[in-house]
């Protein structure tokens, strides 16, 4: 019935846009005077900020497991890694304001001893290189290792497992001094990114934004791609994956294709994320992170893109809610969540929106 | 300190040759006189191979000892004779000159290797050693006949050779290269190299003796590093072997293995505190075991009933939920006994290095964690095949409706073997106590390592288990003195990557019906 099906499609606009609404608010009511009834502090804006990365992140995994049924537990790696890229940038960016005031070397490498830039820095001064690396290499690595993976038909647990411990190999990785990406302390005391200072309202609510146009942008992609046939492919592959090989499809293609979308997004989530929150390290690849990121995919409902940003917002609202008065509560409840969701509410959110028998 | 050895001696009556003390003091008076008479009483103390000696030679070789107008001597604030605290104002420091410097060389060299001390004995050959001069030799050769404690008579050794080397007899010379080529060890091939500038006539001699010492050393390191290899792999073994019955049997996959392994471990410690100061405490890690496969095989059963049982055929929710499982109690660990390291210690039996033909030598508790390893496979293997659970076990697997009509509670069957592979688990980390940190997070280092081994070898293979563990233990650690300890892993992960990609079913791969699962 086209009637009801257009309602639902409206119902599901006005929630996105509610929630764009609601995301605008921060900033605005930041900018207000100081003493202002309505005004919010710094600290919420710096908060959302991070959310809205987290809900891009969210969207990413929930494109590749939600949609295609890849159960990726490696994508804080991609996320990392695009951080690690836009960290490459900012370290730059310091120039000789470091506190050995090197005009070129990082102080790390400074303190390590380099002579010289290491090759794989060369480039990282200009913005749009470092953008684009940050999209580039977790989708080169993604690449490979869907590759690998699709072509010889490993699948679900199995898939999920080598990611993990390719997140936990990159990980040990860059704990590492001589990788030359600061070991474990990794890249922090930004001071600029496109000439305007990081430490100022500007550049955050500057930050903010491109954060939340990257989370408009990636949604509306996102929605394209799983509305075609394409996303439709994608469904089937997930709920059959040799039906559709028998019937033609190149399901290893497909698969690789939005599995390196995916790792793109991810990589483009982790370039917004560092310059707000002013640091990346090694822990960022610790399979912990992205194994709660999966979770707030779940939570707010899978195979749902609203869901996906609906659970990354929700579950992290309460994290940062709960571990403000008992931080050692969190890890229990999350644990908790985990059981409740597969349980309880293998749809999320969105299915107790919905109710049962949408 | 040499006092505190030598009171302690003297209270003991443990020192063997000890002239009468009027004699003693007699001589030991000298050593404050002029050169002639210092020569002669520390020769004559040297000769005496009385411990006593020993303090009042050293001070004299390090111009501590002091003599006051009286002639009485001192040390410090202390008479050089008794130790008892005395005026020390107006001494002044008894000088000494070349030839009562060599006769002390010689005379500290003798009175320490006649000590009872081992320790004493070991820090005088090594002295001598560093001494490098062929006066010592007859020394040397005495006290090697005398010696009987392996550890210092390879130390004599050395020092022989060394001095040998220092000698001008060019014979001489040969015979101490020869002894030193064939000690095998690092510190002859340094006394080698040293030498060969000084004798250029000699350096073939000393080349073929360095290369000699060289094959020695690159088989000991292999032995080593093979080893070390096994013991990783042993303690991989261990972790999988559990998984490989809740994944490679059931299917389940089971993300909490890892804090199972640390509930054991813990179970360890709680075990060692409770027997701590009872006649059964140098028992308790053997105690640890069961206590520690029915604590976790427990916690399995009730897992497996309450939570994995809805998700069957659900694999990735259940991993998620295990996930979840394992994160609640390793946080649950962590508030109840702190996220600081536990200490379990090692029963005596454990403790020490072991040391196998070839001079390679090992550490006790890896051994016994090679053992356990095995003898935990075995039991498993014997568990599946000879008793009525493990044949009910592999019915279920194989046929799950076929063994219900057959009278077999396939319910039952599943918790039974979810808590059998949460008991090894368990039994694992009673193992891991032994060589890593009991804390909240032990098992998260483990278990992606495990999972590898199960995939690697072949999901529902026990002998590809244990192929599985030992071929990645034995390349990790031969890959570790070229890439360092990260790479060797980032390494190996690579590999079994690439592994799969050939045979996507691990090593051992089931073949038949089991295989379409």
């Amino acid at each position: 019935m086209p009637g009801i099906s257009s309602l639902r499609f409206n119902l599901r606009l006005g929630l996105v846009a509610l929630i764009f609404v609601l995301l605008l608010l921060p900033p605005v009511l930041n900018a207000l005077p100081a003493g202002h009834p309505l005004r919010v502090s710094d600290f919420v804006v710096a908060v959302t900020g991070k959310w809205i990365c987290y809900a891009i992140l969210a969207l990413s995994i929930d494109l590749a497991w939600g949609y295609a049924g890849i159960l990726s537990l490696g994508h804080g790696a991609f996320f990392a890694l695009g951080g690690y890229a836009m960290g490459m940038h900012l370290m730059r960016n310091i120039g000789d304001r470091g506190v050995y005031g090197h005009p070129i070397l990082p102080d790390f490498m400074v303190f390590l001893g380099y002579k010289e830039l290491p090759w794989y820095w060369l480039g990282f001064e200009y913005f749009p290189f470092a953008m684009l690396m940050a999209l580039l290499v977790p989708g080169a690595l993604a690449g490979l290792v869907g590759w690998l993976a699709f072509r010889s038909r490993i699948t679900g647990v199995y898939l999920s497992i080598i990611t993990q411990a390719m997140t936990y190999a990159l990980m040990l990785a860059f704990f590492r001094n001589d990788m030359g990406f600061g070991g474990n302390n990794g890249f922090t005391d930004f001071k600029d990114l496109l000439g305007v200072p990081l430490n100022t309202p500007s550049a955050r609510t500057g930050l903010y934004l491109a954060a939340l146009g990257a989370l408009l942008i990636t949604l509306l992609i996102s929605a394209h791609v799983v509305q075609s046939k394409f996303g439709r492919l994608l469904v089937a592959i997930r709920d059959a994956e040799s039906r559709v090989r028998f019937l033609g499809y190149d399901v290893t293609a497909f698969k690789l294709f939005v599995f390196v979308m995916s790792a793109m997004m991810a990589g483009l989530a982790g370039a917004l994320y560092v310059p707000l929150v002013g640091i990346i390290n090694p822990g960022e690849f610790s399979p912990g992170n992205s194994i709660e990121a999966v979770v707030w995919v779940a939570f707010g409902g899978r195979g749902t893109l609203i869901g996906a940003i609906l659970g990354a917002f929700s579950v992290n609202a309460l994290k940062t809610w709960l571990t403000s008065f008992a931080p050692d509560l969190w890890l229990l409840v999350l644990g908790a969540l985990f059981i409740v969701v597969t349980l309880f509410l293998p749809r999320g959110l969105i299915g107790l929106i919905k109710g049962r028998g949408a | 300190m040499k006092r505190l050895i030598l009171t302690l001696l003297l209270v003991l009556g443990f020192a063997p040759i000890c002239f009468a003390q009027d004699d003693f003091n007699a001589t030991a008076l000298r050593l404050g006189g002029s050169f002639g008479e210092q020569a002669e009483a520390v020769e004559k103390l040297g000769l005496s191979g009385d411990p006593r000696g020993l303090p009042l030679l050293q001070a004299l070789a390090d111009g501590k000892l002091a003599r006051m107008p009286d002639g009485a001597l001192r040390i410090g604030d202390a008479d050089a004779l008794t130790g008892a605290p005395a005026d020390a104002t107006g001494a002044s420091p008894v000088r000494i000159n070349n030839r009562v410097r060599a006769a002390l060389r010689s005379a500290l060299g003798r009175l320490q290797i006649v000590s009872p001390d081992p320790a004493e004995r070991l820090r005088a050959a090594d002295g001598i050693l560093r001494s490098r001069s062929a006066q010592d030799l007859p020394l040397l050769d005495a006290a090697l006949a005398r010696e009987t404690v392996p550890r210092i008579r390879e130390r004599l050794v050395l020092a022989q050779g060394a001095a040998r080397l220092a000698s001008d007899d060019e014979a001489m010379k040969r015979a101490g290269i020869e002894s030193l080529g064939a000690s095998g060890s690092e510190a002859a091939r340094t006394v080698l190299l040293e030498a060969r500038t000084a004798n250029a006539g000699l350096a073939e001699a000393i080349d073929a003796a360095v290369t000699r010492i060289d094959r020695q050393l690159a088989f000991r390191r292999a032995g080593e590093l093979l080893f070390q290899g096994l013991s990783l792999g042993s303690v991989l073994l261990l972790a999988a072997l559990g998984l490989a019955v809740t994944f490679g049997v059931m299917g389940v996959i089971n993300m909490a293995h890892g804090e199972f392994v640390m509930l054991g471990a813990y179970t360890t410690f709680l075990v060692q505190e409770a027997l701590r100061g009872t006649f059964l405490a140098p028992w308790a890690l053997p105690l640890a075991v069961p206590a520690a496969f029915l604590v976790t095989a427990l916690l399995g059963a009730v897992m497996e009933r309450g939570l994995i049982r809805h998700l069957y055929g659900r694999p990735l929710e259940t991993l998620l939920m295990t996930f979840g499982v394992g994160m609640m109690l390793q946080q649950a660990v962590r508030l109840i006994f702190g996220a600081q390291n536990r200490e379990v210690s090692s029963p005596a039996w454990m403790q020490g290095t072991l040391m196998l033909p070839g001079e390679i030598s090992v550490t006790q508790n890896r051994l016994w964690i090679i053992v356990f390893g095995i003898a935990v496979l075995l039991l498993v293997m014997a568990a599946i095949r000879f008793t009525r659970f493990g044949l009910e076990m592999r019915a279920v697997v194989q046929n799950r409706r076929i063994a219900a009509t057959m009278g077999i509670r396939t319910g039952r069957v599943d918790a039974l073997t979810f808590a059998f592979g949460s008991g090894i688990a368990g039994m694992a980390g009673v193992a891991l106590s032994q060589i890593d940190n009991v804390s909240p997070n032990l098992g998260t280092g483990y278990i992606v390592d495990s999972f590898m081994v199960v995939v690697f070898g072949g999901v529902g293979s026990l002998a590809g288990t244990l192929i599985g563990a030992l071929t990645l233990g034995v390349f990790n650690k031969l890959l570790e003195p070229y890439t360092g300890v990260v790479l060797a892993k980032v390494a190996v992960l690579v590999g079994i990557m690439l592994f799969i990609q050939r045979r996507p079913k691990g090593l051992f791969a089931l073949k038949g019906r089991a295989a379409d699962q």
